[in-house]
């Protein structure tokens, strides 16, 4: 310390209890409604406990409310359990958007062409194969490049978004009714075929239980099946991945696959189950709010149910303050916008402490020598990396596959991606 | 290696963005998506529940109300979608009806719901069907992707009446309470086109240009009916007072597009038309204008402001007429027509106000003239001795008025030597191409 200290350092935390985070997360919420109210004073004069009143009607207020809710929840829920294998292989996958417009795409030209020409429980056969198959070969074209010839997953899952925007918009054009309209209006609205039934004429309950179904299958995916330790260890190291016998490339064109196959499951939904039109822009963006939603529910399908449903309800919530008090939807953005970003600052400090002058110098000094370490073990890694990548062309030697190193590999499922993800 | 170090470099970008600890930059891009994704991926809301003190205001309302013309609208609540907010031009000039019905009919602002950035999809449905779980006994949606989810409510609602402006299938859909509202706005458009044509006559007897150069130019949004039988109806207005007039039509695929707008205005004009129209909704064609000096005859609302020596005349549709007629009848429990067209006469189709420093002189005068004409009958918009297809002169036409998916022509449309326009249903059918237009491109 021959310098002069700064004012506050930031330190990390070690592993703290369940209850002592939770504690700083509902400090941050707490945090957030009293900035929240104090800018809705300033804003608009309105009294906030009534603007918080109606965000909780917004999402609440009706029977009717709360099905949309739940049904927005799930189509959102959906789209960001599509995400979390690939990103937990730290894959960036941001062509949400494009593998939920496939999905769309796929059901609505079987609605539209086979529409009343082949049996009703055939037609939401195919329409449920074609979707699936059209979103997962949107997720698989980006990581066949990548795993093939090392492309950037981010630019190249972010094209295709634009690819299939133009696709549907080209088709918008082909189908449209009437002529020059550019819109498609409600496919089949009189025969509904091709329309998923309504479970004791509730409309949105059959989407919720795919949802749900569809969440638990990939928490158990992740947790407990090889593929999820496998897609665990590629996210960690590729050459650990190599070197213990999992063949990387398969894993990623495998994971995205499937990544885009859920996606286009939530495209499916919209259509067949809600929507029954198709536009490009039915998805609603939800291919990058699931991208929040993944961060905020780090990567697990169970967190994700919660962040999801922090998201829709304050959307629905900011919509509500616009006609409750004749705002601008924009102000109840703003709000919206304050408490998310109280959320996600939240994390910040269940990770760090920050100290002032003076205080817990030796923390620092210990903690500082241990980043250092980690440090010297990541540049070392990074090396490796390049080290493999540069051998540009040729077949990387990864050792055959044995069955052995699988096999202990599958043995440590389940705890090693636990401890890897608490780690990050 | 390059590319693999910026693909690298990119990648540890992207993880760095969203590595643990770095809270503060993931937050904003966080912010950011929510907030671009929110507000299209929500479906706007209901009401609040009717407070108390907001229930005083009403019974004051409703004594008011008893003054206009008898009617009591004290029961009436009345839900209004919208595709967009005030921020569009579009949208702002239904908001503007509805705030001013509800003035004029004295309604309180408890039995007006607001309803603004509803999308064209099932949030339109659920929308409508709030509004009608929280009280509504009418409610209207002003965009055209809006129909078939307002006819899916309406059929769940048949006590209320769903009402949805520029829509086309009311008049075969057989639902008793699901209604379609439009105006003549081709009469409309048909005067500000005889305001254009005295303009070109002007600056042909200045000298600017000859007789055969009088080209007008045209910014479409798509070839759709509404958007043709608009730029037809503008040009025959034109053509009624500058004979040799002709007209270029280019099409930006799009309602609202502010860049290709403007880059489709400067290509009209760099092809040599010396004034321009537009359907389309942004600023983009009247400022090219007004950079080029060139004339402009706008759309939906006065320009004078941003374009005052270019801007002409324009004409626009007066939603009020249309939702005053449609709550009245639903307070005195009065059939709301299937098919509503209003007209110069209810007030529905209107000219904005004329600018003297842009216009050629005598330019009010010969408007009130022929609007005169318009209104009593002795002239027709499309007048089939006024214009030839493929060089012949039509006596008969099939046009698609009851929508189908194959676009089938259903209706015959010309009849005492005119082509009825906007009669058989309130939305525009007129889709003939007739001499003296060209499309330099097509949006379909």
């Amino acid at each position: 310390m021959n310098k002069k200290e700064p004012l506050f350092h930031v330190v990390k935390r070690d592993e703290m209890p369940w209850y002592h985070t939770w504690l700083i997360r509902i400090i941050a919420v707490l945090l957030a409604l009293v900035v929240c109210s104090v800018v809705t004073m300033l804003l608009t004069g309105q009294n906030p406990l009534e603007v918080f009143e109606a965000i909780v009607y917004g999402g609440f207020g009706s029977p009717r409310k709360t099905w949309i809710l739940l049904q927005n929840l799930a189509i959102l829920l959906c789209v960001s359990v599509g995400l979390a294998p690939a990103f937990r292989m730290r894959f960036w996958n941001i062509g949400g958007e494009g593998q939920i417009l496939m999905g769309c795409f796929g059901a609505a030209s079987c609605m539209i062409l086979l529409g009343g020409k082949i049996p009703n429980a055939l037609l939401i056969f195919l329409m449920v194969v074609v979707s699936v198959l059209a979103g997962a070969l949107w997720g698989f074209v980006p990581a066949f490049f990548k795993a093939k010839w090392g492309t950037n997953e981010t630019l190249f899952t972010l094209m295709m978004n634009y690819v299939a925007i133009q696709l549907v918009s080209y088709f918008t054009i082909v189908w449209e009714v009437p002529k020059g309209s550019g819109k498609i209006g409600i496919i089949n609205q009189q025969t509904m075929a091709g329309w998923f039934p309504s479970i004791g004429g509730n409309k949105y309950l059959l989407n919720v239980l795919i949802v749900a179904a569809i969440t638990a299958f990939m928490y158990v995916y992740l947790k407990y099946n090889k593929h999820g330790y496998e897609i665990a260890v590629v996210g960690e190291s590729q050459n650990t991945a190599r070197y213990i016998g999992i063949n990387v490339e398969h894993v990623i064109m495998r994971t995205m696959a499937l990544s885009g196959a859920v996606c286009g499951t939530a495209g499916l939904l919209l259509v067949a189950g809600t929507d029954h039109t198709l536009t490009t822009t039915i998805s609603a963006n939800r291919g990058f709010t699931a991208v929040l939603v993944a961060w905020l529910g780090k990567f697990n399908p169970l967190w994700m149910i919660l962040a999801s449903f922090i998201i829709v309800f304050l959307s629905r919530g900011a919509s509500q303050i616009s006609t409750s008090f004749g705002l601008n939807e924009s102000f109840g953005d703003i709000i919206t916008g304050i408490i998310i970003f109280f959320i996600i600052g939240s994390e910040f400090f269940i990770r760090y402490k920050v100290c002032f002058r003076g205080q817990g110098t030796e923390e620092i000094e210990r903690k500082k020598s241990a980043a250092d370490a980690r440090n010297e073990d990541r540049d070392r890694k990074s090396e490796e990396n390049d080290r493999w990548k540069s051998k540009d062309g040729e077949e990387p030697a990864s050792p055959d596959p044995q069955p052995g190193a699988e096999e202990s590999a599958k043995e440590d499922t389940g705890k090693a991606p636990e401890g890897q993800k608490e780690d990050r | 290696m390059k590319k693999f170090w910026s693909a690298l470099l990119a990648a540890a970008m992207t993880v760095s963005l969203a590595a643990a600890g770095n809270a503060a930059a993931a937050s904003t891009t966080a912010a950011e998506t929510t907030a671009a994704a929110e507000t299209t991926a929500a479906a706007a809301d209901t009401t609040a529940a009717a407070s108390e003190s907001a229930g005083a205001a009403k019974s004051a309302a409703s004594s008011e109300t008893a003054a206009t013309d008898g009617v009591d609208y004290s029961n009436m609540k009345v839900g209004f979608i919208f595709l967009h907010d005030e921020n569009s031009t579009y949208d702002l000039n239904f908001i503007n009806a509805a705030k001013q019905v509800q003035k004029d009919l004295g309604l309180s602002d408890d039995q007006v719901v607001l309803k603004t950035n509803v999308p064209e999809g099932q949030e339109c449905y659920d929308a409508a069907a709030e509004l009608a779980d929280s009280g509504c006994n009418i409610v209207f949606a002003d965009s055209f992707g809006h129909e078939d989810f307002m006819i899916q409510a309406a059929q769940e609602f048949p006590d209320v009446q769903f009402c949805h402006a520029t829509g086309t299938k009311a008049h075969t859909q057989g639902l008793s309470n699901y209604h379609n509202g439009f105006a003549a706005i081709y009469e409309g458009r048909y005067l500000a086109g005889v305001a254009a044509g005295m303009k070109l006559n002007e600056m042909i007897a200045n000298g600017d240009f000859s007789e055969d150069e009088a080209k007008i130019g045209y910014v479409g949004a798509y070839t759709y009916a509404e958007v043709i039988s608009g730029y037809t109806s503008f040009f025959l207005g034109a053509r009624s007072v500058c004979p040799s007039a002709t007209m270029e039509v280019t099409f930006t695929g799009s309602w609202y597009d502010e860049t290709a707008e403007k880059e489709a205005a400067n290509k009209l004009i760099n092809d040599g038309c010396k004034l321009i129209s537009q359907h389309a909704d942004s600023m983009g064609a009247p400022t090219a204008c007004e950079a080029a000096g060139v004339p402009d005859v706008s759309y939906n609302g006065s320009t004078k402001d941003a374009c005052p020596n270019t801007y002409i005349i324009s004409s626009r549709i007066d939603w009020a007429p249309y939702y005053k007629y449609a709550i009245t009848c639903a307070a005195t429990g009065k059939e709301i027509a299937a098919d509503w067209t209003g007209t110069l006469a209810t007030g529905s189709v209107q000219l904005t106000e004329l600018n003297e420093n842009a216009a050629a002189k005598g330019t009010a005068d010969k408007i009130a003239e022929v609007q005169k004409q318009l209104e009593d009958g002795s002239l027709h918009v499309f007048d089939t001795s006024t214009f030839t297809v493929d060089g012949k002169n039509l006596d008969s036409y099939q046009a698609d008025v009851d929508t189908d998916a194959d676009y089938t022509p259903d209706t015959e449309v010309i009849s005492d030597g005119y082509f009825h326009e906007s009669e058989y249903r309130s939305a525009p059918y007129f889709d003939l191409k007739i001499d003296g237009i060209t499309l330099l491109d097509t949006a379909t």
